[in-house]
């Protein structure tokens, strides 16, 4: 201890040991950090503490029975790991997949796209000191959770989709709930801003911090609204349509630099505001447009699925557009399965932007990233 | 652009470097072409550079092994946010002395997907800079993800298995001297009852 001091007396770098187990961490992550005073020099993340080997599962179980692992990939957000990996295996197979069930999956997306920003929003200003707007996205995550539990059982890790469909049809009372959550909800966005988004501190504090311009976001391979957030009009479900997002209208929004540069941390905040706006907009639509489709016809359960090739598929998480790559070898087990997840290339861009910052910024700069610990080391 | 068209492309300038295109069809969804392992680096430039291909994005690099033909096989994404097309190169390596050069001169993004895909399947990336295990500790022993892979029984003393509980409940039976034998019954209390 004594020679950390003197180290840090004379002016030399300091390494502190950050996490693995830090609240602010969003899992269990751990930087080394060497600063000088309160100037970061380096942080280099080491990740690998919740490596559950999910790849090499898939690779040991039936393309069924491994829906209930991706759910694992991301469980703040696991609705849309389901999704890429049943579209995966769909594409491999040459299935298809029932109209009501593509109405089920987006609006179940959608719903779990809200809740998981409601997490990533209310903790990073928790995480930057404002406690206060932390419950208030929790308490509207909690409605959501209730909702979702009541379509599949599980209130954090669904597996709701299947190969071929989803789980379980929903009621018409199902519809009015999720109606009447959605009154509910978009006036509160308009109080949320007013509690935090507007606030000049909290601007102050984000505006012009770790700015990322659409050159390095596209380098570092940012994908959802991180890469939004600088500038690059990109949206999975507008430019590379999967399901029923060519039939619904919604906005993209894209990082402006009201505040400050485009790209900087503000702007990944404002962009996930308003995706709830547009997430909004699609289950407004979607709960509207399903009322057209057969009930009752939601999963087309394969025969016999013994694929045999390879294919890739790629769907729109909470976290950006998530990657998953799969090679059949004609038997019920996937040769290999590979999943690409936002959270993964978000964090090795931090070493390159840490460098000169405060030691305080680097929890605002995860924060803002929105980096899920399970979605990077899987 | 199609597949095809790149490859075509790449065939004016690089034809000694590819070989094999598989168009998409049956079970092939996205059409690929083979690269040689010594020309990646310089096919990948031209992709990223060439005003009709800009593939700016390195989706993801994945690495396959086929213990049976003895090869690695490094495989990469790639899309184009400005044209919106994709395109999958395939590197083979013999599994013997896998050395694939590295292309995160190109795409920053390589750098931990190069990582990683070391660190589970085992291959070289040359010219890496930082070429470190990610997921696992450093001094674990062999790559998890190879076909042949056998984890060894203990991780510094750790154990790397774990007991079934149902063998846990057989023993249990067995020695339990008030068992005699049977398996421990619930017995269930009717609270009304008392």
């Amino acid at each position: 201890m004594s020679d950390l001091i003197l180290q840090y007396e004379s002016g030399d770098e300091m390494t502190v040991n950050m996490g693995p187990q830090h609240p602010s961490t969003h899992g269990v992550i751990r930087f080394i950090v060497k600063t000088d005073g309160e100037i970061m020099m380096d942080a280099d993340p080491d990740v690998g503490y919740l490596h559950r080997s999910i790849e090499n599962i898939a690779e040991k179980c039936t393309y069924e029975g491994f829906m209930p692992y991706t759910d694992r990939v991301d469980y703040v957000c696991a609705m849309t790991a389901n999704h890429v990996w049943a579209a995966a295996v769909e594409k491999l197979a040459d299935l298809e997949v029932p109209e009501r069930a593509e109405y089920l999956r987006v609006i179940s997306d959608e719903l779990n796209r809200i809740s998981s920003h409601c997490i990533a929003l209310g903790a990073m200003a928790m995480d930057i000191g404002a406690i206060t707007p932390f419950p208030y996205a929790l308490r509207e995550r909690e409605y959501i959770n209730d909702l979702l539990e009541e379509l599949c059982g599980a209130r954090l890790t669904y597996n709701y989709h299947r190969i071929g469909g989803v789980g379980w049809d929903m009621t018409d009372a199902w519809r009015d709930k999720a109606l009447r959550f959605l009154d509910r909800f978009e006036p509160i966005i308009d109080e949320f801003n007013r509690l935090i988004t507007g606030n000049p501190i909290f601007i102050k504090r984000l505006a012009d911090m770790a700015p990322f311009t659409g050159e390095e976001a596209i380098d570092w391979g940012f994908v959802g609204p991180n890469l939004r957030a600088s500038g690059v009009d990109f949206d999975c479900r507008r430019d590379e349509p999967y399901s029923v997002y060519p039939k619904l209208e919604f906005g993209v929004p894209i990082g402006k630099g009201e505040h400050g540069t485009t790209g900087d941390s503000w702007d990944r905040f404002w962009c996930r505001v308003e995706e709830w706006r547009e997430s909004s907009k699609i289950l407004r639509q979607a709960l509207d447009q399903i009322q057209g489709t057969t009930k009752g016809e939601f999963w087309n359960k394969p025969k016999k699925l013994k694929p045999k090739g390879e294919a890739h598929a790629r769907v729109e998480a909470a976290r950006g557009d998530m990657l998953c790559y799969v090679v059949g070898d004609g038997t019920a087990n996937a040769y290999r399965a590979r999943f690409r997840t936002g959270s993964f290339n978000a964090m090795q861009a931090i070493r390159e932007k840490s460098k000169g910052l405060m030691i305080a910024d680097l929890v605002a700069l995860i924060a803002s990233l929105d980096v899920v610990a399970p979605e990077i080391d899987r | 652009m199609e597949a095809a068209d790149i490859y075509s492309l790449l065939q004016g300038g690089y034809e000694d470097a590819v070989y094999e295109f598989t168009p998409a069809a049956d079970g092939i969804k996205d059409a690929f072409c083979k690269v040689k392992a010594d020309r990646l680096v310089d096919v990948c430039k031209f992709l990223k550079i060439d005003t009709r291909c800009r593939f700016d994005f390195l989706q993801c690099v994945t690495a396959l092994d086929y213990p049976r033909e003895e090869i690695l096989v490094s495989v990469y994404h790639l899309y184009s946010y400005k044209h919106r097309h994709s395109f999958v190169l395939k590197v083979e390596v013999p599994r013997e002395n896998p050395m694939v050069p590295s292309v995160t001169s190109l795409w920053n993004t390589a750098n931990w997907n190069e990582r990683e895909q070391y660190d589970l399947v085992g291959i070289q990336y040359t010219g890496h800079p930082d070429l470190r295990r990610l997921l696992m500790p450093d001094d674990w022993v062999g790559h998890p993800m190879r076909k042949d892979y056998e984890e060894a029984d203990d991780y510094r003393g750790m154990a790397t298995t774990r007991y079934s509980v149902l063998e846990l409940l057989a023993a249990y039976d067995k020695e339990h001297p008030q068992t005699e034998g049977e398996r421990p019954r619930i017995v269930e209390v009717d609270p009304d009852k008392e």
